[in-house]
């Protein structure tokens, strides 16, 4: 028993079955991504009077992934062309390029993570709030039991909105500060249980992130052990090699949307 | 039964063909890869059938408790008391079920049967099984990724299943798992209920895909559009709902693990107190958030446990009536309406919400529309039935029975998609009775129909006449006698998820301004819960003939005497019965549409989809593939 359709296309249909399979999950992928875009818009637009973060993330880095992103849905179709016109060597380099870039980018994506995490806000008993990325912790130091200090390379502000609107301060001066942990009321650094920006930031990320890694095994897989089908039967090798790109020009696709909507506003 | 023997004759010689092993089911690959990971769709349908059949006698069992508290609150229950003391431990404590337990009874209810019992019955099983052989296919475009649906729905059962017996008992929060409700309870009944719906998700993304696949790819020469059986219609929107209504929901999903798991704060308002204390969480998120995404994929799926049971109704009716079905087209394009205009009505379940008038009004609109194809093809059901020879076997007992009963499902809902009235309505046992009359004897009739009508194709056997009638009629009444008086109890104003059945509502009312005050509940309307009760415990009673029916007929029932028992049209029935691997013995092609019952001039009262004109010579024996 044989399965019609799996590698030529359906003469009124114009689709190999693949093809199509992976057109219909894209589908509910963008459907996905469309309920956690829409979770941002209603959380964006429910969010205190000044409580809506703008310029916590770095735009440099996002350019840089974007770049990174888009050089790999160039290298991505590249490596298909090589296939169709039967040029295994340059499918191989092409796609060894796209596996290089997708790691870089999580290269980037684990950083941008890491500066997150060291990242404190500090409500002190004063009212003040001390924000920056911590430096140290005396030995002593221990929240509960209140001894100690912490230092952080940030600044003390008077007002906490300050601290959400970077993009409308100009020349933000950063120094050392030292607290102490008696002083201290609440520490939170910038992890997701934060705020509900970077709850949606990371999850948005996050997710993306998985779908990078996702994708990176297939095409690993295609470039390594699983090129071996280029030998025996390469149209259907060079199916794969599209279908697995569509995927991966949707993650891209899935960026270009989340640059804008995360690091520009 | 009578049967026909006069068929087109090319038929009949390859019916018993041995000829090519090579790809028949004589292959040898062993008990494990034929039956339970077998990539042969209709052994995955059958288990997602089995599979789907003991969840939702499960299910019924988690109601048969419910309606035991709530006919008898406090009282411990007869018999399985202390078995459910032994089993969940302290929720049900000296045989008494808690309203902890209560809670998590009726949200795994809910769950259990929707999400593991019907879609799983009407989509998978039926769809799996019917639907590549009704286009003349000889298997899902996506063999494994069927197997892998199968797997990934058994996996998220199961994990449903455990979360029983874990400490503080399953997910409390209903079956729609409202935040801010289902982060606060302080178990992990929630966790696994989100996890489990993730595999549930994620199964059936992967059989939605690979519906649309086959339908689209794999239809034989000459099944054109307009060709197809009008089950494979349904099946085809239905299978596009799932692909995008569900993927929302796994968003929330992920949301409410987060919430749950990483503490953020997307469902969780400022100021949210939890047990009296103010939760230390940040705050910002939206409640009204999980109950749009949530009900994104709750209308819809609505349309997705009631579509394939149309489909099966329609083809039985067809089969039964022996005539066209009664405006072909018009049933596509209503079915197409309904998929389309389902996506944009989820809202009529927050009327009470507070969002706002202007958008309870557009949904309501959209709600009313909505109904028009409804009725377009309810109404096309009933057309069909005008004149026609009706044959009353047992699966076409229960799809004209599953006329009516969805008809008064449907009709009590409009009352609740016009907001106004919505307001005193919301939350009672009305929409309860509304939504079990759409659901139970609505789809679940049309299922055992389904049963009935291909279980000869699965197995060469027909199911008892006699027991079937028994389990028809006994079904009818007694689902009758559970559902109409909670009409009656809703608009009196009983509440649903009262674990007590309302007697402490009732009385807190009534001891303090008379026994008539509006808002207590009368003594009749509480007298209700005992008829209920005894109507559930029948309509448990009159399930035991289906159950034994369907594995003693395995053996022991009436075989039938060719391949077509019924005298349909449609390809399902022009194959070896059963079906072997690869389901056709020769090239399918099709010349003609799905219902040409009496066709004019016709010797028989038939024509099947694949008999070639007159004139025309039939397709050669051999499989080109």
């Amino acid at each position: 028993m044989d399965i019609p359709y799996t590698v030529q296309p359906r003469p009124d249909i114009g689709l190999y079955n693949a093809k199509l399979g992976i057109w219909l999950f894209l589908a509910s992928e963008v459907m996905l991504f469309g309920g956690l875009f829409s979770a941002y818009v209603l959380l964006r637009v429910g969010a205190a009077p000044g409580y809506w973060p703008h310029g916590w993330l770095d735009v440099r880095f996002g350019t840089l992934n974007t770049i990174l992103l888009a050089l790999s849905a160039i290298t991505t179709l590249l490596a298909w062309v090589a296939c169709k016109v039967g040029q295994f060597k340059k499918f191989k380099f092409f796609h060894a390029c796209t596996l290089l870039l997708a790691l870089s980018f999580l290269g980037v994506k684990m950083y941008e993570y890491h500066d997150k995490w060291i990242h404190y806000e500090i409500k002190l008993a004063d009212g003040t709030f001390a924000d920056g990325h911590l430096v140290e912790t005396s030995a002593d130091f221990d929240l509960a039991r209140k001894t100690g200090t912490v230092t952080l390379h940030g600044r003390i502000v008077n007002d906490e909105t300050l601290l959400y609107d970077l993009r409308s301060q100009k020349n933000i001066e950063l120094k050392e500060v030292t607290v102490a942990a008696a002083d201290i009321k609440q520490m939170q650094n910038y992890g997701p249980w934060h705020n509900t920006f970077l709850a949606i930031y990371f999850t948005l990320t996050g997710l993306h992130a998985l779908h990078i890694i996702g994708g990176s095994i297939v095409i690993g897989y295609l470039w390594g052990p699983g090129s071996k089908l280029w030998q025996k039967d390469p149209e259907r090798f060079t199916n794969r090699i599209e279908v697995s790109g569509l995927f991966w020009h949707f993650v891209d696709l899935v960026w270009i949307f989340l640059f804008p909507v995360l690091y520009l506003t | 039964m009578e049967t026909t023997v006069h068929q087109f004759p090319p038929y009949r010689e390859a019916e018993v063909h041995h000829g090519h092993d090579e790809h028949g089911q004589h292959e040898d690959i062993g008990f494990l890869r034929s039956y339970v990971f077998s990539t042969d769709h209709k052994v995955i349908g059958i288990q997602y059938g089995l599979t789907a059949l003991c969840f939702m006698l499960f299910g019924f069992f988690l109601m048969i408790l419910m309606r035991w508290q709530i006919a008898h609150p406090g009282l411990p229950v007869p018999f399985i008391g202390p078995l459910l003391e032994k089993a969940l431990g302290q929720p049900a404590a000296k045989g008494v079920i808690s309203p902890d337990l209560y809670n998590s009874l009726g949200a795994m209810h809910g769950t259990i049967m929707v999400f593991l019992g019907i879609v799983p019955l009407a989509f998978a099983a039926f769809g799996n099984y019917v639907v590549p052989l009704m286009i003349g296919a000889v298997d899902m475009t996506f063999p494994r990724v069927n197997m892998a649906s199968y797997q990934a729905y058994f996996i998220g059962g199961l994990v449903m299943l455990v979360s029983f017996f874990i400490p503080g008992g399953a997910a409390q929060a209903g079956w729609t798992s409202y935040s801010p409700l289902a982060t606060s309870v302080p178990t992990h009944g929630q966790l696994f209920w989100i996890i489990g719906m993730v595999f549930l998700i994620s199964s059936s993304l992967l059989g939605a895909v690979n519906f649309i696949a086959t339908i689209i790819q794999l239809r034989a020469p000459g099944m054109t559009w307009m060709r197809l059986p009008w089950f494979v219609w349904a099946q085809f929107v239905t299978a596009f709902i799932l692909l995008l209504a569900f993927p929302p929901l796994e968003a929330a999903a992920v949301m409410q693990l987060m919430d749950n798991v990483a503490h953020t704060s997307f469902f969780l308002p400022t100021g949210l107190a939890v047990g009296g204390q103010l939760a230390n969480i940040s705050g910002g998120g939206s409640p009204l958030l999980w109950q749009h995404l949530f009900w994104f994929l709750g209308h819809p799926e609505v349309y997705v446990l009631i579509l394939p049971a149309m489909g099966i109704v329609c083809e039985i009716l067809a089969n039964n009536t022996r005539k066209p079905i009664w405006g072909y087209k018009s049933l596509v394009y209503a079915v197409l309406a309904i998929g389309f205009l389902s996506f944009i009505v989820w809202a009529h379940h927050m009327y009470l919400t507070g969002m706002g008038t202007k958008i309870s009004t557009f949904f309501q609109a959209t709600t009313m529309i909505i109904s028009i194809p409804s009725v377009i093809i309810l109404t096309c059901f009933f057309m069909s039935l005008w004149g026609g020879s009706i044959r009353f076997n047992t699966p076409m007992l229960f799809a004209l029975a599953f006329l009516p009963m969805f008809g008064i499902g449907g009709l009590t809902g409009l009352p609740l998609g016009f907001n106004v009235s919505d307001v005193h309505l919301h939350d009672t046992y009305y929409i309860i009775a509304h939504f079990h009359y759409v659901v139970a004897p609505g789809t679940i009739f049309a299922l055992f129909a389904g049963v009935y009508f291909w279980y000869p194709k699965m197995t060469g056997r027909f199911m008892n006449e006699f027991w079937g009638r028994v389990h028809f009629w006994g079904s009818l009444v007694f689902m009758n006698v559970v559902f109409m008086p909670m009409f009656v109890q809703g608009m009196a104003g009983m509440l649903r998820r009262m674990s007590d059945g309302g007697a402490n509502y009732s009385a807190a009312v009534n001891s303090r301004a008379g026994a008539d005050v509006i808002g207590g509940l009368s003594e009749n309307i509480m007298a209700m819960h005992t008829p209920i009760l005894w109507g559930a415990m029948c309509l448990g009673l009159v399930q035991i003939p289906f159950i034994i029916n369907v594995f003693w007929s395995i053996k022991h029932g009436e075989q039938v005497k060719n391949d077509n028992p019924w005298d349909a049209t449609t390809l399902d029935w022009q194959t070896p019965t059963p079906p072997p691997h690869g389901n056709f013995t020769r090239a399918i092609k099709v010349y003609r549409g799905p219902y040409e019952y009496s066709v004019p001039g016709h010797a028989a009262d038939f024509t099947p989809q694949n008999e070639p004109p007159d004139g025309l010579p039939a397709p050669a024996i051999s499989i080109a593939h």
